[in-house]
């Protein structure tokens, strides 16, 4: 009973294996167009696995695009026209390099305005430090200081 | 008064800057917003599933109100979404036509004579051209075009019972109007 079961589990292993396996991915024969498409490819983002490029990602999604992208090369498209046709169907997000455009002037000048703000700040803080120890003694302040002074040293026990 | 203002600053650019991650968080990213929406649906011409001498151009539903619906039989969300669709399709509201994404005509077949068609009829889109034009990336995915042949909207993923009753059929009722 127990062997029949193990021999299942090897059976089902292989029949696993077998569904995984894949064939060879494709190749454009000329390897100048492979690499166009892979430099091309490299700040596409796949859409389904997300974080990954469509150069390095072995999703159909992938494999798709690429062998897309090598007709067009071969159509002879410039790389403009190619990274054209994925934003017209997949939108900016597809570029890992987002365009500037009002939605997203934040995004690119956000950091710089905030830099801004904070140096702006810092240099008011200090000129308002510096107007302050500027300011001249009132004799009001000469006198404190002087009893000061003077009690240091008749003392000398302040400490 | 002024003082203590300038102290509740940075608390409040803390809150702004909250409430913009938080709401980034509960964003779903798999849900790519689709730069199609509200311009013309890329035009096609494919051959029907069950009569492959037949072939189906968009053209032929300008002037009516459509979904197409992305399929396969290897798709797995695709069951949990055809119960709904065969409800849809029985209350007789809208026309579904089925784009059958990268998928072999028997599987297909035998997909939809043991689930239920709910189609008008399905197209073959073998080697997944269509679907490239329209942007698919996730299978199941549902497209409302109106009569100029404008899509409308699109459904990433599988239709919902709640996506289906809020948002899709009163856009499909308010198109349908126009």
């Amino acid at each position: 009973m127990m062997s029949r079961a193990f021999i299942f589990l090897i059976c089902s292993l292989f029949v696993f294996s077998a569904a995984q396996g894949k064939e060879a991915t494709l190749m454009a024969e000329d390897p100048v167009v492979e690499a166009r498409m892979l430099d091309l490819a490299k700040n596409l983002r796949c859409l389904v696995c997300q974080n990954q490029s469509l150069a390095g990602s072995d999703s159909d999604f992938a494999n798709d695009l690429r062998r897309e992208m090598r007709d067009m090369i071969d159509r002879g498209m410039s790389d403009q026209e190619i990274i054209e046709f994925m934003v017209e169907r997949f939108g900016d997000f597809i570029l890992f390099n987002p365009p500037v455009k009002l939605t997203t002037v934040l995004l690119w000048f956000g950091p710089l305005l905030l830099l801004a703000i904070g140096a702006i700040t810092l240099i008011r803080v200090l000129r308002r430090r510096r107007q302050l120890s500027e300011k001249p003694l009132s004799d009001d302040d000469h006198r404190r200081a002087a009893a000061l002074l003077k009690n240091e040293k008749d003392g000398e026990s302040i400490v | 008064m002024k003082r203590h203002l300038r102290f509740l600053l940075p608390l409040v650019i803390f809150l702004i800057l909250a409430a913009f991650l938080g709401r980034g968080l509960l964003l779903n990213p798999r849900e790519v917003p689709s730069p199609l929406i509200d311009r013309p649906a890329p035009e096609f011409e494919l051959s029907r599933l069950h009569n492959p001498n037949l072939n189906f151009s968009t053209q032929e539903m300008k002037g009516k109100v459509w979904l197409l619906n992305v399929w396969a039989s290897w798709c797995v969300s695709c069951r949990v979404e055809h119960p709904l669709l065969v409800q849809l399709s029985r209350d007789n509201i809208v026309p579904i036509i089925g784009l059958d994404y990268k998928d072999r005509r028997s599987d297909a077949l035998a997909w939809l004579d043991d689930l239920g068609d709910p189609y008008l009829f399905s197209v073959m889109d073998k080697d997944g051209r269509v679907g490239m034009d329209y942007g698919v990336y996730g299978v199941p995915e549902t497209y409302v075009i109106d009569k100029q042949g404008i899509i409308r909207y699109k459904q990433i993923g599988p239709v919902s019972p709640g996506s289906l009753q809020n948002t899709i059929l009163p856009l499909v009722r308010e198109l349908q109007k126009a």
